[in-house]
C-alpha cells in the first residue's frame, strides 16, 4: 500500500515543492490562509483515518481532539497564565489523555456501537462547551489568545504561519505513514480485515485499536493547538457534530486508507466551503448533500474513484492498491 | 423538599419526551441495525410543521396528528428509496442519515428562521394542578400520562400482538425470519414508520415544554443515542428506564450544577459501559 512507485515519487516531489512556493505563487494573504486552513484540515483528517481507513473504526467524534485541544491551549495561555510552550504541551498531553478515556470507553463496542458512543461523547462535550459559559464563554466562545514567536519568528505573519503550519503536517504525515508500516500499523489493518483471526492469532485486538485509537487522538490534538492559533479564538462550534462530520468527509471524500487522500479531501472540503460560504449561507446541508451523494454515487471516495475512472479510460484493471472502503460493507466479525 | 419533588416531575416529564423518541429510535436500532442519526432532525422537523399547522389555526390535538403523520410519510420514503438501497451496508446508511439529519436541519432554518419559538400549551391543558403547597403544571403530568401509556402500547404490540411477534423474531434472527416466511421488508417499512411518526408527533408535544429553535435536533439526538447505550439495543423497557435515568439526571443536574448538567451525562455511560457493555436491558453488545 505505502510501495512508492517512480511517478508517485515525482508526484510528491512536485507537490511539496508547490506547497513550499504557494505563498509566492499565490501572493494573497487570504489565500494563504485558505491553505493554512487545508494544512490544519489535513492534520485532522489524517489522524482521523488512522481510525477510518485502517482501523475500520468510523467515529463521528473526532471533533472532540480539536476542539478540546484549542480550548485548552487557549484557556492555559490566555486566562491561567502558562507560557506558549508549557500551554500547548499541557494542552496536547490532557486531549491525549481524554483520547484515552473516550478510546476505552467507544471500544466496548465495534461497528455501529462504535460509532454511536463516539457522537454521544462527542456531543457532550460540546454541550459542555456550550453551557459551561463562566469557563468557556458559552455561545461566545473563548478568545484572547496570540500566536506564540518560537524562535523570534512573527507567526502574526501569514506565510510565516503557514510554513509553521507545514511542518506539523510533514511531521504528521511522515509519522503516520512510519506508523501504518510498523508492526502495530500493520496489526492495526489486520483487525480491520480480520479480528477474529488476528485474536486467534493471539494479538491483543482491543490493545490495538486502543492504542491506535490514542495516536489519532494525539494529531487531533495537534490540529487543534494549530487550529486555537490560527483563529485565536475557539467557539462550541469546533466541538460540533458537524465539525466531526466535516472531518469524516474528508477522509470519505479522499479516500480511505490512503495516505494522501485525507489531504486530497480536505482541501476540497475546506475549499468548497469557502467557496460556498462566500456566495450563500446554505452550507449545511450543501454538507449533508455531499454527504447522501458520495454515499450513493461515490462510495469509495473521489482519489480511488477518479484512479477507477482512469483505469476506465486507459482499459486497465482499476488498481487493487487502495482498500475497499469500510462504508460500502460492515467489516466481517 | 419541594424541591426534590418538583425537580423528580420535571425530570420525569423530560425523560417521558426522551423514551417517545428513544423508544422508535431503539426499535429500528434492534431490527433494521439502521442508526437513525435522523431522529433528532425529524422530532424537530415534527415540531415545526405542529407549530405552522397551529399558526395556521388547526387545534393542538390535530396538529400532533399532522406531526407525526408527515414525520411517518418522510421517513417511509426515505426508507424506501434511500435505505432500502444501501441494505446490508449499516456504516453507509448511517452516513446517508446523518447527510438527510443535516439537510433536514438547514431546511427548518431556511423555513422557519433560527428564532426559537413555543407551541402554545393547549388551553384545557394550562394551568396547575395543587396538592398543599405544590403546583405541579397539569401539561407536564399529560406528556407523563402520554408516555406511560405509549409504553403500554408499545409493549401490548410487541409482547402481545401478531405484529409484535413478528418484530421480535426479526430482531433475535433476521435471517430465520425471513426463511419463516415473514416479510422483512415490509416490517421495516412499519418500524421505520412508527419510529418516525414518534418522533414527529413526540416533537410537537415537546414544543410547549422545550419550545422549537434550531439545534433542538442535535440536542435530542445524542440523549437518545445514550438512553439505547444505557438501555440496551431494541429493549423497550431498557429505553423506558434509559429515558427515565437521563432525564433524572438531565434535571436534577440542571437544577443543583447549571453548568455540569452536560458533564453528568457521561457518568451513566461510564458506569454502563464499564461494567455492562450490553446495556442494562440488552441481550447483545452494541
Amino acid at each position: 500500500m505505502i510501495r512508492t512507485s517512480r511517478t508517485q515519487m515525482v508526484l510528491s516531489a512536485v507537490g511539496i515543492a508547490a506547497l513550499l512556493a504557494l505563498p509566492w505563487l499565490v501572493k494573497s494573504d487570504y489565500y494563504v490562509n485558505i491553505a493554512t486552513q487545508i494544512v490544519i484540515a489535513s492534520i485532522l483528517a489524517m489522524s482521523l483515518n488512522v481510525l477510518v481507513g485502517f482501523g475500520g473504526m468510523i467515529s463521528l467524534g473526532h471533533a472532540s481532539y480539536l476542539g478540546v485541544a484549542a480550548y485548552l491551549t487557549i484557556y492555559l495561555t490566555a486566562h491561567a497564565g502558562f507560557g506558549p510552550l508549557a500551554g500547548a504541551l499541557a494542552a496536547i498531553a490532557a486531549t491525549t489523555i481524554l483520547a484515552m478515556l473516550f478510546g476505552y470507553l467507544a471500544l466496548r463496542a465495534s461497528g455501529l456501537g462504535f460509532l454511536m458512543i463516539t457522537l454521544a461523547l462527542g456531543q457532550i462535550l460540546w454541550g459542555i462547551a456550550y453551557r459551561w459559559a463562566s469557563l468557556t464563554g458559552g455561545d461566545n466562545g473563548l478568545g484572547g489568545a496570540v500566536r506564540p514567536r518560537p524562535f523570534g519568528v512573527d507567526l502574526m505573519n501569514p506565510t510565516a504561519f503557514f510554513y509553521f503550519s507545514l511542518i506539523f503536517l510533514a511531521a504528521a504525515f511522515w509519522l503516520i505513514a512510519r506508523f501504518i508500516q510498523s508492526g502495530l500499523g500493520q496489526s492495526l489493518q489486520g483487525t480491520r480485515d480480520q479480528p477474529r483471526r488476528m485474536r486467534a492469532l493471539g494479538y491483543n485486538v482491543w490493545l490495538i485499536q486502543w492504542m491506535s485509537f490514542v495516536f489519532a487522538g494525539f494529531w487531533g490534538a495537534v490540529a487543534g493547538l494549530l487550529y486555537a492559533y490560527y483563529n485565536q479564538f475557539v467557539s462550541p462550534q469546533a466541538l460540533h457534530l458537524t465539525t466531526s462530520a466535516e472531518t469524516l468527509l474528508m477522509v470519505i471524500a479522499g479516500g480511505t486508507g490512503t495516505l494522501f487522500g485525507p489531504i486530497v479531501g480536505a482541501a476540497l472540503v475546506v475549499i468548497l466551503k469557502n467557496v460556498v460560504s462566500a456566495y450563500i449561507t446554505r452550507w449545511l446541508m450543501l454538507l449533508g448533500i455531499i454527504f447522501v451523494a458520495i454515499v450513493m454515487f461515490m462510495p469509495e471516495g473521489l482519489v480511488p474513484g477518479t484512479r477507477r475512472l482512469r483505469g476506465i479510460l486507459k482499459k486497465h484493471q482499476a488498481s487493487p492498491t487502495t482498500q475497499a472502503l469500510p462504508v460500502t460493507g460492515e467489516r466481517p466479525t | 423538599m419541594n424541591f426534590w419533588v418538583i425537580q423528580g416531575l420535571n425530570g420525569l416529564a423530560f425523560g417521558s419526551l426522551l423514551f417517545i423518541l428513544a423508544s422508535g429510535f431503539s426499535l429500528i436500532f434492534g431490527l433494521m441495525r439502521i442508526v437513525n442519526l435522523s431522529h433528532g432532525a425529524y422530532f424537530m422537523l415534527g415540531a415545526y410543521i405542529g407549530l405552522s399547522a397551529i399558526d395556521a389555526g388547526v387545534n393542538f390535538w390535530v396538529a400532533i396528528l399532522i406531526g407525526g403523520v408527515a414525520i411517518a410519510v418522510l421517513g417511509a420514503v426515505i426508507e424506501r428509496f434511500i435505505l432500502r438501497r444501501l441494505t446490508g451496508q449499516p456504516l453507509a446508511q448511517v452516513l446517508v442519515t446523518l447527510g438527510i439529519a443535516f439537510i433536514i436541519a438547514d431546511a427548518c432554518v431556511w423555513i422557519w428562521t433560527g428564532d426559537p419559538r413555543s407551541i402554545p400549551m393547549p388551553h384545557e391543558l394550562t394551568g396547575a394542578f395543587r396538592v398543599q403547597q405544590l403546583a405541579f403544571p397539569i401539561y407536564r403530568l399529560f406528556v407523563i400520562g402520554v408516555a406511560f401509556a405509549l409504553a403500554a402500547a408499545l409493549w401490548f404490540l410487541l409482547e402481545r400482538s401478531r405484529l409484535g411477534a413478528m418484530i421480535r423474531a426479526g430482531v433475535d434472527d433476521l435471517n430465520m425470519a425471513r426463511a419463516m416466511g415473514i416479510r422483512t421488508s415490509l416490517l421495516f417499512s412499519v418500524v421505520f414508520c412508527l419510529g418516525s411518526a414518534l418522533a414527529g408527533a413526540g416533537g410537537v408535544l415537546a414544543g410547549p415544554i422545550l419550545s422549537v429553535y434550531p439545534g433542538l435536533d442535535t440536542d435530542m439526538l445524542p440523549l437518545a443515542l445514550v438512553v439505547v447505550i444505557l438501555g440496551g439495543i431494541g429493549s423497550l423497557l431498557g429505553a423506558f428506564i434509559g429515558s427515565l435515568i437521563i432525564g433524572f439526571i438531565y434535571s436534577y443536574g440542571q437544577a443543583l450544577f447549571p453548568d455540569l448538567a452536560y458533564m453528568i451525562l457521561f457518568l451513566p455511560m461510564v458506569l454502563v459501559l464499564t461494567l455492562r457493555p450490553t446495556g442494562l436491558f440488552g441481550r447483545q453488545a452494541i
